[in-house]
């Protein structure tokens, strides 16, 4: 391993449907700006800058050259990474690598997307291959309509544990400043009761599009002691790459898959000496577009035993309060700028390790974190961060 | 080498290969956001061209920026410039290309007004070629009919 590395800063945007009040770069500002006033530093300490997003998404190209004045990159080194939708997690994991590698002492990690410059389902049905994609993707929500299937057909997962999920989210939602639905939901009926995006997916199953950008400063051991009283360690990231069925799913109709997910939270637990994940680790923050994959998740990162993710909701485990707090920002289901998605992810479970995520604090005491990204074609980031190394 | 070159080229002509053609469309909607919106309504409202000025460094952007590249600056304070200027730079497209707004030959320019420390991308019109020339006296000509767009300055014309 390299030199340590922590998250010194953390700053994100509040999220909506559209912002016509700012340009993209300035939106980005807004974020930057957050998270230097958290580590109360001037852009002239930031060595390097990384940016992410999902480029075309705005219909766009090269977004990051439009603003290298608004997030203080004048001058400095640093580069752009798209790895689809776990892009603003890769560019944590780039800031890391660099840091832990000596070459900078701090860097600016940044995510975002301004979803109302753009056709994101146009965006992502042009993501394919040519040869056999091309007109039979779907999108997004074709895809996890795909999975919510699959997995309610496979574990026997009903749609009450589902809208257990939507609720529990938007609770989390209703408590974090920056989430963008904040539906005040009272009851599963209220989400059984919304229509069919597409069948089985609810509208009230599915994430928003929206608007918004997170950034991160990261630091080397002995900066970050001089920075912040408070630092959160980066203790591993773990990338697997995955592209099961060329045209894109999230489920495994076939039952016979190794997926994505299961590597990578099967490397980073045995790197980091985990052995009953839901006990040595104290929360996770993961990427869950709809609240299916939510269930899904828990069983392909090991938080229980397989097709039993929907128990898991049913006994409150992944509550706020729970033994095993899952998204207590909201998280995807809430709040989706794609390409700032995976940067909240780390900010959020890094602001549960500080103690400071504010009225979303879970009950348990948080010395250890994960943040998870998904995108692509079932492509996986995963993220470790500690209180103390 | 080259025999085997041959033979694969003998090889490649016996099987049917398919070549996709495609194009990608995505729509995209560019907020201009309150910063870039004055800039423009000015233009388009009053015939003004108006710049953001960073006090610290003594530097006004134009067109108009919301943030200071060397200090990092939230820019609030609004100059007028002079519809003036200076060409520091210039080419002549002499070829069309769907995504011009006006017929070839077009002289492209970047023009630094009078009051304003950058320099601006526009074009340069009513120009005798003979005359071009990097240093040359420019002003700006409005379109007639404005709507809110950086077209709005028709051209650069000398003075």
């Amino acid at each position: 391993m390299g030199n340590r590395v922590a998250i010194v800063g953390i700053g994100q945007t509040y999220h909506k449907s559209n912002r016509k009040d700012v340009t993209q770069p300035e939106m980005v500002a807004e974020a930057v700006r957050a998270a230097l006033t958290d580590a109360q530093m001037k852009p002239k300490d930031v060595e390097a800058v990384f940016t992410s997003n999902m480029e075309t998404f705005e219909g766009m190209y090269l977004p990051d050259h439009m603003m290298v004045d608004e997030v203080g990159a004048f001058m400095k080194p640093g580069l752009k990474v798209n790895t689809g939708g776990t892009t603003g997690a890769s560019v944590v994991e780039e800031g890391f690598h660099f840091v832990a590698s000596g070459l900078f002492d701090t860097a600016l990690v940044i995510g975002f997307e301004k979803q109302d410059c753009g056709d994101t389902t146009a965006a992502i049905t042009a993501a394919v291959t040519p040869v056999w994609g091309k007109g039979v993707a779907t999108g997004a929500i074709g895809e996890f309509a795909k999975q919510a299937l699959t997995y309610m057909q496979k574990t026997g997962a009903k749609e009450e544990h589902a809208a257990m999920i939507r609720l529990k989210a938007d609770k989390g939602a209703c408590k974090n400043p920056y989430a963008h639905l904040k539906l005040g939901l009272k009851s599963i009926e209220e989400v059984l009761n919304s229509g069919y995006l597409v069948w089985p997916l609810r509208l009230l199953d599915f994430c928003p599009q929206s608007v918004g950008a997170c950034a991160l400063i990261l630091a080397s051991e002995h900066k970050a002691k001089k920075i912040t009283k408070k630092p959160v360690w980066i203790a591993d990231v773990v990338t697997v790459h995955q592209e099961p069925f060329r045209a894109g799913s999230f489920g495994d109709p076939t039952g016979t898959e190794e997926y994505s997910q299961d590597i990578a939270a099967e490397r980073l637990y045995k790197r980091n000496g985990i052995t009953n994940p839901t006990k040595d680790i104290c929360m996770a923050e993961i990427y869950e577009p709809s609240n299916w994959e939510e269930m899904s998740h828990y069983e392909h990162y090991h938080f229980c035993e397989k097709n039993e993710g929907w128990k898991m909701v049913e006994k409150g485990i992944t509550e706020m309060e729970g033994a095993f707090p899952v998204n207590p920002s909201g998280g995807v289901i809430a709040t989706n700028p794609i390409g700032a998605t995976p940067t909240i992810r780390v900010a959020e479970a890094a602001l549960q390790v500080r103690g400071d995520a504010g009225e979303h604090q879970v009950t348990r005491d948080v010395h250890t974190a994960m943040a998870t990204a998904l995108g692509g074609p079932n492509w996986t980031v995963v993220t470790l961060l500690k209180r103390s190394l | 080498m080259a025999e085997l070159m041959q033979d694969r080229v003998e090889k490649l002509k016996d099987l049917d290969v398919f070549v996709y053609h495609g194009k990608i469309y995505i729509p995209n909607t560019y907020t201009a956001g309150a910063v870039g919106s004055r800039f423009l309504i000015e233009i388009r409202d009053n015939k003004k061209i108006m710049g953001t000025r960073c006090s610290t460094c003594d530097v006004v952007y134009v067109p108009a920026r919301s943030v200071c590249k060397h200090c990092f600056s939230q820019l609030d304070k609004w100059v007028e410039v002079s519809d003036k200027g200076t060409l520091l730079t210039y080419t002549v497209a002499g070829q069309s290309n769907g995504v011009q707004p006006v017929d070839p030959p077009i002289i492209y320019g970047i023009v630094q007004l009078d009051g304003a420390s950058t320099g601006m991308v526009h074009m340069l019109s009513e120009v005798d070629f003979e005359k071009l020339a990097i240093g040359m006296r420019v002003r700006a000509v409005f379109a007639e009919k404005r709507v809110g767009s950086i077209l709005d300055i028709k051209y650069f014309a000398p003075l």
